[in-house]
C-alpha cells in the first residue's frame, strides 16, 4: 500500500495549480474552473486520510460529499452571476468590473 | 502495481489540471477540466471510494462541465479571447508555488499516522447509514442551501422585466 503521503502531495500540487489559476485569468468563468480544482484537491485530502487513519469512521467520505454539493450550489449561483454580469457589462473579465470598488 | 496506477493517474491530473489554467482558449480549459476530474475520479476509486468516483463522474463531469460549457458559450465572443491573463503573472506563480511548496514539505515531513490502516471494506452502505442517522442534521441542512442556491441562481439568470 503506498504512503498517505503521495495523495497529500497531489492535493497540494492541484491546490497550487488552481490558485495560480484564480490569480492570473481574468476571465470570471476560467476562475470558477480554478476553483473546482482546488476543491477536488481538499476533497483528495478528505478521502485519503479518511482511508488512511485508523479506526476511521468515513467521516472523510462524508465531509467530501458535503464539499461537492457546496461546489454544485457555488457552480450554479456563480455561473448565474456571469451571466448577469454579462447581460448589464457585456463582458466577464473581473478587472473592468468595478461597480462595487471604493 | 498500485504505485504505478497511482503514478499514471496522478500525472495525468496533474497534467491536464495545468492545461486549464494555462490554456488562452477556455473552451480548451473547459475540455481540459473533464479530464483532470476523471483523473481525480480515479485517485478516489484508488482510495476505496467508488461510490465518491461515481459521484466525481456524475456530478462534476456530467453537470458542472456541462454548466460552464453553457456559461462560456452564452458570454464569449471568439473575437475576443486575447490578452487573457492579468499583469500579476509572475506575483501570482511566486505566491502559488511558495503555498504549494509549503504544502508538499509538511505533507511529506508533517504526518505521523500511528497505527495500520483498516483493510479495505464495501465503504457504500456504510456510507449511506452515516448520511441518515450520525450525519442526518448536515444532510437535511445542504439540502436547504440546495434549494436555496438554485432559487437564487433562477431569480439571478432570469431576464428583467423592463
Amino acid at each position: 500500500m503506498i504512503p498517505v503521503s503521495y495523495y497529500l502531495v497531489l492535493g497540494a500540487v492541484l491546490f497550487g495549480i488552481g490558485m495560480f489559476g484564480v490569480l492570473t485569468r481574468r476571465n470570471a468563468i476560467a476562475i470558477l474552473m480554478a476553483v473546482e480544482l482546488m476543491l477536488n484537491a481538499v476533497n483528495v485530502n478528505f478521502i485519503a486520510f479518511s482511508r488512511y487513519l485508523p479506526n476511521s469512521t468515513l467521516d472523510g467520505q462524508v465531509f467530501a460529499i458535503f464539499v461537492i454539493a457546496v461546489a454544485a450550489a457555488e457552480a450554479a449561483v456563480g455561473l448565474a452571476i456571469v451571466l448577469g454580469l454579462y447581460r448589464n457589462f457585456h463582458t466577464v473579465n473581473v478587472d473592468e468590473i468595478n461597480l462595487m470598488k471604493w | 502495481m498500485q504505485a504505478v496506477f497511482f503514478f499514471v493517474v496522478a500525472a495525468f491530473t496533474v497534467a491536464t489540471a495545468l492545461l486549464v489554467v494555462t490554456r488562452p482558449n477556455i473552451v480548451h480549459s473547459a475540455v481540459a477540466l473533464i479530464f483532470s476530474f476523471c483523473g481525480v475520479a480515479g485517485i478516489y476509486v484508488l482510495l476505496d471510494a467508488e461510490f465518491l468516483g461515481a459521484v466525481q463522474v456524475l456530478i462534476y463531469v456530467g453537470g458542472i462541465t456541462i454548466l460552464l460549457l453553457f456559461a462560456i458559450m452564452l458570454t464569449t465572443r471568439i473575437a475576443t479571447r486575447v490578452d487573457v491573463f492579468n499583469e500579476q503573472m509572475g506575483l501570482s506563480a511566486l505566491i502559488a508555488g511558495g503555498i504549494t511548496a509549503i504544502l508538499v514539505y509538511a505533507s511529506l515531513t508533517g504526518i505521523q499516522i500511528a497505527g495500520e490502516a483498516p483493510a479495505p471494506v464495501e465503504t457504500t452502505p456504510a456510507l449511506g447509514r452515516l448520511l441518515m442517522t450520525t450525519h442526518v442534521l448536515p444532510f437535511e441542512l445542504i439540502s436547504i442551501l440546495l434549494l436555496a442556491a438554485m432559487v437564487g441562481a433562477i431569480i439571478l439568470a432570469r431576464r428583467e422585466k423592463e
